[in-house]
């Protein structure tokens, strides 16, 4: 099935409900469904091999995903942040493409080869007005919708391929068709070339939950939005939440109260965040969702219910929960392996693979499947006894010293309970006696004094083991982070050679 | 009738996309559905339950599934045994 359907069924049941807002811009369902009718016959004409967003969020971008998918061609979101060398070696890669955004860095970075460019103004309107007729044959949806360049920082950069059948086995398995309210609104600040913001709109217009977008994140623009929009949902990656809780800290004056419900994900939520966002928000309903590029979107989520729970529970083992990610989704399977592939039992931590109707596994080079169909999601984790997930870094993170694997995230945890570190890195640095060792690259909090080496060292030594005393510790004003919130963990060891 | 076609009542405006196929005769209305077909008829009694946009609908073996992406009078049934409803668990807005 064609993921073009999902919008389409969205105009049939409401054409004239407003779909999406963006600068002030209403545009209902039909609209939108329209456009991208349209769109697919401009790329249809283009001869394009794939259709490239290289633009900020805006109504573009579900014009651009839907009318791609009509025309089964798939739709590639581009980093507009990456360096110029780097830009221009992916848009070879997808060439000729249809790029929709910056045409003036098209030109300049990938003249010659093949390209069709559009503003992104042009690009609409020339989409509302192409002739767009309703019996067209459109693409039956067997192949790819997406194509999404992972962030690629040893090598470079991998295409994953996400099928129709893919997105749309995600979006009928976790959301009910139309079941959002008239009133309800969803605010979408992640960037378009992330799969939360491609999972983001492909849900909302299933569900026919207006799309709010806030193409640039700052924290007082969210708050503002949220007012004058009289936003109910949200989803933001943990930094997000930390700036937005520090803007109302300071003041910042915007009517909340409509807020019903904030998802999270896409980075590690500290414990202090949520803790605080939960007291902050006593009626809003949290949702952590964890999932990958790869898996079209969450695969494992902890609820609303059991935000609260842990937050008010005495029960160590329940209040644990709210460091995890949740139960896996009904739809798929999911287990812990260690290195010889076998399935670990709870509480032991190994890499977490899964497998479902959502989950790809497919670059366009190669399939990370094995034969039973089993993603290996290079992440680490373990279960907990009811079946609650708990990450622990990327599988590749893991100092490895002397033959003991040791998880970056249990000496991190750690360090943050010491009251002058507001941030800190675990990573292996070399190490002649062991191969590798821990390495700690640390924040300390505004107005503390910087603890010593030592007293760091008897911390880790006192409350864990000898073995992840860190040999190397360095201070740092702030640590590298993308702006999805995740910690460049190369960068920080960059940062530890020097 | 592969997976991902779309397919039309002939007794009403029902209309379906394949969600998982792996033989038999897909009807709706007491009659068989096709690519090109088209219903402004009376569905045969005891297939004229309706059928609802956005719900999905499954064989009790679990050999077939139908995603009604158009709503009519007649309902859906595989070789003459009515489709019921697949109930899903509903989920929080993760993203």
């Amino acid at each position: 099935m064609n993921i073009a359907l999902l919008l389409e069924m969205a105009a049939q049941a409401g054409p004239d409900r407003v779909g999406l807002v963006c600068d002030g811009k209403r545009w209902t369902y039909g609209e939108l469904d329209k456009a991208a009718r349209g769109a697919s016959e401009l790329i249809r004409a283009s001869g394009a091999s794939h259709v490239a967003l290289l633009d900020e969020s805006s109504e573009a971008a579900v014009i651009a995903l839907f009318g791609a998918a009509l025309a089964g061609v798939p739709y590639c979101p581009l980093n507009y942040r990456l360096a110029d060398a780097d830009l221009g070696a992916l848009l070879e890669r997808i060439a000729p493409a249809l790029v929709i955004g910056d045409v003036a860095r098209v030109e300049r970075l990938a003249e010659g080869q093949g390209h069709t460019a559009y503003p992104r103004s042009e690009f609409t309107l020339a989409s509302l007005e192409a002739v767009a007729d309703e019996l067209a044959e459109h693409d039956p949806g067997l192949g790819t919708a997406i194509q999404l360049f992972t962030s690629g920082t040893t090598a470079a950069p991998k295409a994953a391929l996400l099928a129709h059948s893919n997105l749309v086995s995600y979006i009928l398995g976790t959301v009910e068709f139309g079941s959002a309210d008239e009133d309800e609104a969803t605010l979408v600040s992640v960037p378009p070339y992330h799969i939360a913001g491609i999972a983001a709109l492909a849900s909302s217009i299933y569900a026919q939950r207006r799309i709010v977008l806030l193409p640039a994140f700052a924290p007082e623009d969210w708050l503002k939005l949220v007012d004058a929009e009289k936003v109910t949902n949200a989803f933001v990656v943990p930094t997000m939440l930390g700036r937005i809780i520090l803007a109302l800290e300071k003041g910042v004056q915007a009517d909340i109260a409509s807020l019903r419900a904030i998802a999270y994900g896409g980075g590690k939520m500290p414990l202090e965040m949520i803790r605080q966002a939960l007291d902050l928000f006593p009626t809003t309903a949290f949702t952590n969702a964890y999932g990958l590029t790869e898996t079209s979107s969450t695969i494992a989520l902890l609820g609303p219910d059991e935000h609260r729970a842990a937050h008010r529970s005495d029960d160590p083992k329940v209040q644990a929960r709210l460091a995890s990610v949740g139960i896996p989704l009904p739809t798929v399977e999911l287990e812990i392996r260690d290195e010889d592939g076998r399935v670990l039992p709870p509480g032991q931590a190994g890499e977490i693979y899964v497998r479902g109707d959502q989950v790809s596994g497919q670059y366009k080079e190669k399939s990370a499947l094995d034969a039973e169909g089993w993603f290996p999601t290079r992440d680490a984790g373990y279960l907990d006894e009811d079946g609650y997930l708990f990450l622990a870094g990327r599988a590749d993170d893991v100092i490895v010293r002397g033959g003991e694997n040791i998880s970056p995230g249990e000496i991190e945890d750690l360090l943050l309970t010491h009251p002058a570190i507001s941030d800190v890195a675990a990573v292996a640095v070399p190490s002649l006696e062991w191969g590798e060792a821990v390495g700690i690259a640390v924040v300390v909090r505004g107005g503390f004094d910087q603890p010593s080496e030592n007293e760091l060292k008897e911390m880790v030594r006192a409350r864990l083991r000898s073995s992840r005393v860190p040999e190397l510790v360095r201070y740092f004003p702030t640590l590298p982070y993308n702006e999805m919130g995740k910690l460049l963990r190369r960068e920080v060891k960059a940062l530890l050679a020097a | 009738m592969k997976p991902g076609s779309r397919i039309k009542s002939a007794a009403c405006a029902s209309e379906a996309v394949v969600i998982k196929y792996s033989g038999g005769t897909i009807e709706c209305g007491g009659v068989p559905m096709a690519e090109n077909a088209a219903g402004d008829g009376t569905p045969a009694a005891g297939f004229d339950g309706g059928t609802v946009m956005g719900k999905r609908y499954i064989d009790a073996d679990g050999t077939v599934e139908l995603l009604c992406v158009k709503p009519g009078k007649g309902s859906f049934a595989l070789n003459g045994v009515a489709l019921v409803l697949k109930e899903a668990k509903p989920l929080p807005a993760s993203d």
